[in-house]
C-alpha cells in the first residue's frame, strides 16, 4: 500500500507515538540547551504562537489550500486528457511526450519569476506553477495505466465489434484508474510545492508569503508556526486523495480486505 | 490445408502446443489475419471481426471493476445494445450456470470455475451464431473441468450452436466434439479431420464406455503416427 500509510488503528497510534516522542525530545533539548529563540524555538512556543493568531494562519493557509487544490485539479483534468491523446494518436504521443520531457528536465522553480511577469501576483501564477510541477506524474502514470491492458480484453472487445471509443471508455480508462491514483498521490505534494514557490516569488498571501515575511523580520517562531500548518495541510491533502481512492476503487487489489 | 466448419457442429482443433490452433482460431474471429490463405464466412472473406461471434479465452478476462452481471452485460455494451433490454437474458444465463447468487459479486470473489462460467455467459449473451473457445478449461482443476465439459455439451446441444473449440486434451475433444481436426506442428497444419460417432446427449459417464475409449485410442494413434507423444 502507499507510502507507509497507517492502515490500522494500531499503526496510527504508533505513528502518533513516534511524533509525540520527537516533539518531547525537541522540547526537552530546547529547555536544557536553551538556544537562542532566533535559531530554534520550542514546540510549545510554536503552538502558543499559532493560538495567538489562528485567524492569521488560517487565512494564509486557506489561500495556499485553494491554489494547491486548483492547481492539482487542473493537473488531473489536463493530465488525463493529455494521456488519452498520447495513447490514441502516434502524432500526439510524439508531440506531447517530447514537450513534457523537455519541460520536466527544466528546473521548473527557475521558471516561476517568468510566470509572475506573465500573470501578475494574483492566484493565477501560483496555480500555473502548481500545474507545471504536478502534471508530469499524472500524465506518466495515466499513460502507463491506459497502456497496460490485458490484450485478451481488447480482443474480446473487438470480437464484439466495439469502437475504439468504447474500448477506451469501457476498458482502458477504468483499467488506468489505479495508476492514475498513484500519480495523484505524488501530484498533490508537487502541487503544494508549486503553490509555495509561487508565493515565494510574488504576491501578498499564502503560507509561503507568511514564511517569507516572518523571515524578513527574523521572527523564527512564526516561520515554524507557518511550517507546522503547512505540514499538517500537506498530510491531510495526501490522505484526502487516498480516501477518494478507497471510495472510487473499492474493487482494486490494494483495497481488498476479503479473500486472495 | 483446408478446413470447413459446418453450421451447428461442435468442432475441436486438437494438437500439441505451437501447432497454431490459437492462431487459426483468432483468424476465424477476424482478429489477426493469416499470413497465407484466407478465412471465408458464408463465402465472403473475413478481414475484420464479423457480427454474431462470441469468444471464450483461456483466462476468463473478467474486468475487476465490474460485478459478474456487469461483466456478462459487457458483451452487449460493446455491441451498443441497450443494457436494460439484455439484463433479463444475462440473469437467465447466470442462473443456468449456477451463478445467480453471485451476480452482484466482483470476479475476485469467485473460484476459477465460476469465473470461467461467467466468461461463457458473456460469450452467449448476444445469441452468437458461432462461439470460439481458446482452451477455455486449460487452467482449471480436473473436477471443475469435467463439470464444465458436461455443461458446455448440454448448452451447445440446446442451442444447436456452432462451436470451434481449441484443446490439447484428447478425451476432452472426444467428449465434446462432432468432429476433431487433428493438427500438427512444424509447420502448423490440419492433418486429419476425424468424425466422433458417439450418440448425443452425452452424459459424463460416457467416458467410462468402451466406444469412448476406442475414439480416444484412434486419435492417439494418429498422433503416434505423427511422432507426437500425447498423455
Amino acid at each position: 500500500m502507499s507510502a507507509g500509510a497507517p492502515r490500522t488503528a494500531g499503526g496510527a497510534l504508533g505513528t502518533a507515538g513516534v511524533l509525540l516522542l520527537l516533539l518531547l525530545s525537541w522540547e526537552a533539548a530546547v529547555r536544557v540547551f536553551a538556544p537562542s529563540p532566533l535559531l530554534l524555538p520550542a514546540p510549545s512556543a510554536i503552538v502558543a504562537e499559532f493560538f495567538e493568531a489562528p485567524g492569521y494562519y488560517g487565512r494564509h493557509a486557506l489561500y495556499t489550500l485553494w491554489t494547491t487544490v486548483a492547481g492539482f485539479g487542473l493537473s488531473v483534468v489536463l493530465g488525463v486528457v493529455l494521456a488519452v491523446l498520447v495513447v490514441s494518436s502516434r502524432l500526439a504521443d510524439r508531440l506531447i511526450t517530447t514537450l513534457l520531457v523537455v519541460m520536466n528536465s527544466l528546473p521548473k522553480v527557475a521558471l516561476a519569476p517568468l510566470f509572475v511577469i506573465w500573470m501578475g501576483t494574483g492566484a493565477e501564477p501560483k496555480i500555473a506553477i502548481a500545474v507545471m510541477l504536478a502534471i508530469f506524474s499524472i500524465v506518466a502514470d495515466m499513460v502507463l495505466g491506459l497502456r497496460s491492458v490485458d490484450p485478451d480484453a481488447i480482443a474480446l472487445a473487438r470480437v464484439h465489434r466495439a469502437s475504439p471509443w468504447r474500448i477506451m471508455w469501457k476498458i482502458r480508462f477504468p483499467n488506468a484508474l489505479p495508476a492514475l491514483f498513484v500519480g495523484m498521490k505524488v501530484a498533490i505534494s508537487f502541487a503544494l510545492v508549486g503553490a509555495i514557490v509561487g508565493e515565494f516569488v510574488g504576491g501578498s498571501a499564502g503560507l509561503g508569503h507568511a514564511i517569507l515575511v516572518a523571515q524578513g523580520q527574523f521572527d523564527t517562531v512564526r516561520v515554524f508556526a507557518a511550517l507546522a500548518v503547512l505540514g499538517v495541510m500537506g498530510t491531510l491533502l495526501f490522505y484526502a486523495v487516498e480516501a477518494l481512492e478507497r471510495m472510487l476503487l473499492p474493487w482494486h487489489v490494494s483495497q481488498r480486505s476479503g479473500p486472495h | 490445408m483446408s478446413l470447413e466448419v459446418r453450421d451447428g457442429e461442435f468442432l475441436s482443433l486438437l494438437g500439441p502446443s505451437g501447432c497454431g490452433k490459437s492462431t487459426l482460431l483468432r483468424a476465424m474471429a477476424g482478429l489477426d489475419p493469416l499470413t497465407e490463405g484466407q478465412v471465408l464466412l458464408h463465402g465472403a472473406p473475413v478481414l475484420a471481426p464479423p457480427p454474431g461471434f462470441g469468444m471464450v479465452f483461456q483466462r476468463d478476462v473478467l474486468l475487476d471493476w465490474r460485478s459478474v452481471l456487469d461483466n456478462v452485460l459487457l458483451a452487449a455494451e460493446f455491441e451498443g445494445r441497450p443494457r436494460r433490454a439484455m439484463q433479463p437474458r444475462a440473469m437467465g444465463l447466470l442462473e443456468r450456470f449456477g451463478l445467480a447468487a453471485f451476480a452482484h459479486r466482483y470476479p475476485w470473489e469467485l473460484s476459477g470455475g465460476m469465473r470461467q462460467r461467467a466468461g461463457i455467459c458473456r460469450a452467449l449473451l448476444c445469441e452468437p451464431e458461432v462461439i470460439l473457445m481458446d482452451e477455455p478449461f486449460g487452467a482449471l482443476d480436473a473436477m471443475t473441468r469435467d463439470d464444465l465439459n458436461g455443461e458446455l455439451s448440454r448448452i451447445q446441444q440446446e442451442g444447436k450452436r456452432t462451436v470451434v473449440f481449441v484443446t490439447h486434451s484428447i478425451p476432452e475433444a472426444v467428449f465434446l466434439s462432432d468432429r476433431v481436426a487433428v493438427m500438427s506442428a512444424g509447420p502448423g497444419r490440419v492433418v486429419e479431420v476425424v468424425d466422433i460417432a458417439l450418440p448425443r446427449p452425452r452424459p459424463l459417464s460416457l467416458r467410462e464406455a468402451p466406444e469412448f475409449g476406442r475414439e480416444v485410442a484412434r486419435l492417439r494413434a494418429i498422433f503416434a503416427g505423427l511422432g507426437v507423444q500425447k498423455a
